[in-house]
């Protein structure tokens, strides 16, 4: 391709679709580790690629409440899937981790810290609703008063390859939350998908070093004003829509609405939500204990407000029916959320409600709560 | 434990004794579990006995004879604390079936001889006939389970056991929902995690057999389960598999047939 230049940062180049291939190539020879969107065992899940091939070229995801499935639709685009069930919370805020083990000898008791030693993840194919959720996580696991090392660590060293989302699927409402379905900034590298080529947009100094010398081109007004439809169209396609601007006080003023009750009859209490959610980071520490009792260790999972344990305290459970549970965590998500962190905890992915087996969907349940509460 | 070396029985009542190689199979704990307990009475591992009273009786399986009534009563006075171990202890396991059944009728088709047979009608739970201190389920239970209980027991604390079901399991695996992802029939919602959610993870839906979550909304799930039923009838088949005598998972089967003759 003729050029007789490099790109600059802030800047949109044009890359022929095979030429992803080095630069992910660049990235493990950098030292990253490269994840993408794959398919194994027949679904879609984030793991570690090598090559463009290893992308769902072709499919796409179609999705409804409580339904998922990838589907071969024969397009030729590598990013069209929009995500299933996993998020890039697994990679930052890991499901298991190891806090501490504690040995007995001689002495007393001997504190055993595992070294931080994850690798180093290029994210590759985040869409602008998971970056919004990893910059809400960035709030809760970073902050001036408190930070978590494990989350720090792996987030610091993140490269992210972000994606503009040409095609979403029945239950994405970003528009309504504003995060998308364009990226609007915290990426490294910014993709979008043209039917010859891809744009980058780079947004970093470590980015701009990986691209400087592969073969390109400066996109051109056809590209980007192909671009520009592209993301316009994909506005309009959103599956569902949410109403935010009574919030949070809608759900706030209204706790006692009988509406919870009804919402806690279908809920399962099953937590797939919570886990799926790319914000909700609650955990429990369980605690492993050799038979001698003289090694311990201490471990952090992922955990969820809606089991019955979590919110047991000495003497009962605060939160001992399902409603009371439902109606914890959607007024967090879409009510206190905001005092506490200064944005909602909801992105708009619209994971939870695919990944609900019992069908319920917040769009719909914060439009009949609005109802019931203005009766 | 008062006694440094507690004395630990195992017994085997109806069952398969899957559990009990549950216990065998730890074997990278089962050198510093000899050394941590005193195993005075577990037939399929030894057969050198000795007399009660114990201080942890481990029980696999159900009763299913007159002879068994009168044995898990003696158990019971022998031991300090009591453990079921497994479906077949906590709810009388898939030989339960018959509890829905004539038992007679099954014995004329299996034995040539049913009257040398001396059985009950039903299968039931070791805590339908003793006190029992703790409950562990799983067919077969989990190992991990085992040796976590024990350890609790001999550190003096409260074992850790999760309350919650499979879905967070699956989900901490970073398994995709097989309900959702594939249309499979999977009682992971309802069902006490703990196993670890092996059969999603292989790709199949959950068969219930750790048992009931406490507070399961089964009347939620037994219409979305409805839905993804590969033939009319399964999911009462499946509310009545392995766990299919623990009472919500017998009562929605029950439901479930009912309504399955109402409309015939």
């Amino acid at each position: 391709m003729p050029n007789d230049h490099r790109p600059k940062l802030g800047s949109t180049i044009a890359i022929q679709k095979p030429v992803f291939n080095t630069l992910l190539a660049r990235l493990r020879e950098a030292g990253y580790q490269t994840i993408g969107p794959c398919i194994k065992n027949d679904t879609l899940v984030y793991d570690s690629i090598e090559s463009i091939n290893e992308l769902p070229y072709g499919y796409i995801s179609e999705q409804n409440a409580g339904h998922f499935r990838l589907i071969q639709a024969g397009h030729k685009n590598y990013f069209d899937v929009i995500p299933g069930a996993q998020s890039w919370k697994q990679f930052l805020f890991p499901p298991r981790v190891d806090l501490f083990a504690l040995r007995k000898n001689d002495k007393g008791w001997e504190t055993i810290t595992p070294p931080l030693d994850a690798p180093a993840y290029a994210f590759i194919g985040v869409r602008a609703c998971e970056l919004a959720a990893i910059q809400i996580q960035d709030r809760i696991f970073m902050r001036d008063d408190f930070n978590d090392p494990i989350y720090r660590n792996r987030r610091k060293r993140a490269f992210i390859l972000s994606v503009d989302c040409s095609n979403p699927a029945g239950t994405c409402f970003c528009v309504s939350m504003g995060t998308g379905p364009r990226v609007k900034g915290g990426f490294d590298l910014n993709l979008t998908e043209l039917d010859d080529v891809f744009l980058l947009t780079i947004g970093s100094e470590l980015a701009l070093g990986l691209v400087s010398d592969l073969p390109f081109e400066d996109a051109s007004a056809f590209m980007l004003s192909t671009a520009e439809r592209i993301m316009d169209n994909a506005a309009k396609k959103m599956g569902r829509s949410l109403d935010i601007s009574d919030l949070p006080e809608l759900i706030l003023k209204n706790l006692d609405d009988p509406y919870w009750q009804e919402i806690g009859s279908r809920c399962l209490s099953c937590a797939n939500c919570t886990q799926v959610c790319p914000t909700c980071f609650c955990w429990d520490a369980l605690d492993h204990m050799s038979l001698n009792g003289l090694e311990t260790s201490r471990e952090r999972v992922w955990d969820s407000c809606f089991n019955p344990g979590y919110s047991y305290q000495a003497g009962g459970n605060t939160r001992p029916t399902i409603s009371s549970r439902y109606r914890q965590w959607l007024s967090h998500k879409l009510g206190t959320w905001e005092q506490q962190n200064g944005t909602l905890g909801c992105v708009g992915c619209g994971r939870c409600i695919t990944w609900c087996p019992a069908e319920i969907d917040l769009t719909k349940e914060i439009s009949i709560l609005r109802k019931e509460a203005s009766k | 434990m008062s006694n440094p070396k507690p004395t630990v029985a195992v017994y085997k009542f109806s069952s398969c004794d899957g559990c009990q190689l549950s216990i065998l199979n730890m074997e990278d704990d089962l050198l510093d579990l000899a050394e941590a307990i005193d195993i005075a009475f577990f037939l399929e591992a030894t057969r050198a006995e000795r007399p009660g009273p114990y201080d942890i009786a481990i029980v696999e399986g159900s009763v299913t004879t007159p002879h068994e009534i009168e044995r898990i009563k003696e158990v019971r006075r022998q031991a300090k604390i009591l453990i079921a171990l497994g479906t077949c202890a906590t709810a009388g396991g898939i030989q339960a079936l018959r509890n829905f059944a004539n038992a007679d009728e099954y014995a004329k088709v299996v034995y040539a001889h049913p009257e040398y047979l001396h059985y009950l009608k039903t299968a039931t739970p070791i805590a339908e006939h003793v006190k029992v201190d703790l409950e562990l389920w799983g067919c077969p239970v989990n190992k991990e389970q085992v040796l976590e209980v024990i350890t609790a027991l001999l550190n003096n604390r409260k074992p850790s056991l999760p309350a919650y079901s499979v879905c967070l399991e699956c989900k901490r695996r970073g398994t995709i929902c097989v309900l959702v992802d594939k249309g499979f029939q999977c009682l992971g919602p309802a069902t006490q995690a703990g196993c670890g959610a092996i059969c999603p993870v292989n790709g199949r839906g959950c068969y219930g057999c750790f048992g009931p979550v406490r507070e399961a909304n089964l009347d939620s799930l037994s219409p979305i389960l409805q839905k993804l039923e590969p033939y009319p009838g399964a999911t009462a088949r499946l509310f009545r598999g392995i766990s299919g005598y623990a009472p919500s998972f017998r009562k929605t089967a029950d439901a479930l047939l009912s309504a399955h003759k109402e409309t015939k």
